[in-house]
């Protein structure tokens, strides 16, 4: 199997697996206090020792970095709680129109409690319009959502330029940094961010693990009440093992392997243009503003499930945009947003990349490709026949 | 079983049968779009005498269910005569197809629709309809209801972009309010035509573009 779905998740670095395996059956204790038993002392400084490697990764204090379940809870964590936290002056809510859907349906539902949301529109590469992000950016907004890279055609946002907006009108800033966490460079001493959404098992940690990192000094609720963990901004058990798990995977988390991912992106790029007639690039053409991992291409005249059933029956695992594929019934909002056709959504085909890929499988991928679009081709009414 | 799909559906979605055009046909039908995701473009040669469907091939732009659908509703109807291919129905298709998931079935019924507007309008060009009505505005408009607007994903006539309909002694004009260089304009004209001209009064039909 050619797995070339790691934006959705990634396979579990064995050493990972090794580095968690002892918090299973060994130092299974609740991480406690250090007026604790051994064990609960020896579960607390493996998490606190996770939580160090995880700071110092963002640049951040340990103190500032809350354990969560995943991306999902730490994005609600980071919008709800800020805007429970935000005064009666600042109830605005500012997010872009492609970032996750934990995001978006996040902020729409504090739209429904009363927080005024503005949806920044984006352009034909995803990037956020900062002009309209300064409309909307105002004295009485509480929180901007941007995120670091996007999901589908894996766009970097400018954020040194967001973070200016909204330093100057004192909103808070936080960074959906679930894809890019360890492969793009994140550093908050000098994007003033003042909450960002890490997760691991998209950089080849665990499930069930996250992290928000909290700037010192920002307001923020808790949305989930019980213990006093995690500096008293998440209750609940802390999930050791996963913690551990994933200070390892940023550990492992080097430069080299970041350079590989992109050297494969760029082959797959030049691969399929050449293999398929007429495909097109979605999202940015310069790969250098993309997530490293990130191939996103529409095949004009077939559609996108037909296409990955196909090179599902080839072993290789990929995802469309088209409406056909999702639950929704509905073509990628991220594309819809950026102004693209509805049948160039429906077109549209995501390969995501990691370390664990091979120079041979991407040039196995692309041939894969041209014979199933053009097999496609063949039985389609929309394409040109000789 | 991870795919949804019964071994059926995925031999007809992997070896569909029946793709391509019928040369000179007797009649064709397209529904479906591409702004839609599911297109379906049918095309059938009938034995006059026997009104028997002697070829029929089919072209698919579309998912899997779209595609095997399309497979076997034209194994179904060959062979058969035309009052026989017009009672076969989407759940007859499925239940060929051992079930089709149920988010799925919307695939299948376009198919179905193909093959019933086809043999409709070989009746019309055939002198076989039982009534002869003669074309109005309601009509036309009834059939322009199943083009889309490649803007809005949705009809022409739900979204108003057809303004006007007139009809002279089977000459028929279609007002879009659409600029003629429009990138969809081209196309757009031949699916209204495609829709209109096979009806049985109607000599011809101009498509005129008045857009802003």
């Amino acid at each position: 199997m050619i797995y070339l779905d790691n934006a959705a998740s990634t396979r579990v670095d064995p050493r990972v697996v090794e580095a968690m395996l002892p918090f299973f059956t060994e130092t299974y204790a609740v991480a406690s206090s250090q007026f604790s038993h051994t064990p609960g002392i020896l579960a607390k400084e493996a998490l606190d020792r996770a939580r160090s490697v995880i700071a110092e990764r963002l640049g951040a204090g340990p103190d500032e970095i809350v354990f969560t379940s995943g991306g999902t809870e730490s994005n609600n964590l980071a919008l709800k709680g800020a805007a429970a936290a935000a005064g009666p002056k600042r109830k605005g809510i500012v997010c872009s129109a492609v970032e996750h859907t934990s995001v978006l349906h996040t902020c729409r539902a504090l739209e429904k409690r009363g927080f005024p949301l503005a949806v920044v529109p984006v352009d034909g590469e995803g990037f956020v319009d900062l002009n309209r992000l300064e409309e909307a950016v105002t004295d009485q907004t509480a929180v901007v959502s941007v995120q670091q890279g996007n999901q589908e055609v894996g766009t970097l946002q400018p954020l040194d330029a967001v973070a200016d907006l909204c330093r100057k009108k004192g909103a808070l800033l936080h960074v959906d940094a679930s894809l890019s966490f360890t492969q793009t460079g994140l550093d908050v001493r000098s994007i003033p961010a003042n909450l960002v959404t890490v997760t691991a098992h998209k950089m080849h940690g665990p499930k069930g693990i996250g992290a928000l990192y909290v700037r010192k000094g920002t307001a923020l609720e808790k949305i989930q009440h019980g213990g006093y963990m995690e500096n008293d901004l998440r209750a609940g058990t802390e999930n050791v093992a996963a913690a551990v798990g994933f200070g390892k995977a940023v550990e492992i988390a080097d430069d080299a392997s970041v350079e590989s991912v992109r050297l494969l992106q760029k082959r797959l790029f030049a691969l399929l243009l050449e293999a398929v007639p007429d495909a097109q690039v979605n999202g940015p053409a310069d790969p250098a503003k993309r997530l490293c991992g990130n191939v996103n291409v529409s095949f004009p005249f077939v559609e996108g499930e037909s296409v990955v059933l196909h090179l599902d029956m080839k072993g290789i695992a990929v995802i469309t945009g088209s409406a056909c594929f999702s639950r929704s019934l509905e073509p990628s909002y991220v594309m819809m947003a950026m102004g693209y056709s509805h049948e160039r959504a429906h077109g549209s085909i995501r390969f995501t990349l990691s370390r664990f890929n091979t120079e041979d499988e991407i040039r196995r991928t692309a041939e894969a490709c041209r014979e199933v679009v053009e097999a496609l081709r063949r039985i389609s009414p929309l394409a040109k026949k000789e | 079983m991870s795919i949804p799909y019964t071994k059926k559906i995925l031999e007809h979605f992997m070896h569909p049968h029946n793709v391509g055009q019928v040369e000179n046909p007797d009649a064709t039908a397209t529904e479906g779009s591409p702004a839609c995701g599911d297109m379906v473009k049918l095309s059938l040669k009938v034995d006059a005498p026997t009104k028997t469907i002697t070829d029929i091939k089919f072209e698919s732009y579309g998912c899997a269910s779209n595609i095997a659908t399309g497979s076997i509703i034209t194994d179904l109807a060959k062979g058969r005569t035309i009052d026989e291919a017009k009672a076969i129905t989407w759940q007859k298709a499925n239940e060929e197809l051992g079930g089709l998931p149920p988010v799925k079935v919307h695939c299948a019924v376009l198919a179905v629709d193909a093959l019933k507007t086809a043999i409709e309008n070989y009746e019309h060009r055939h002198g076989l309809l039982k009534e002869k009505v003669p074309t109005d505005e309601k009509i036309v408009m009834k059939r322009l209801s199943r083009v889309i607007n490649p803007l809005a994903g949705l009809d022409v006539v739900r979204t108003k972009i057809v303004t006007e309909v007139r009809i002279e002694a089977g000459d028929v004009t279609v007002f879009v309010e659409l600029p003629e260089d429009h990138q969809f304009a081209a196309n757009l004209r031949n699916e209204i035509q495609e829709r209109i001209e096979p009806l049985w009064d109607v000599r011809s039909v101009n498509v005129v573009f008045r857009g802003k």
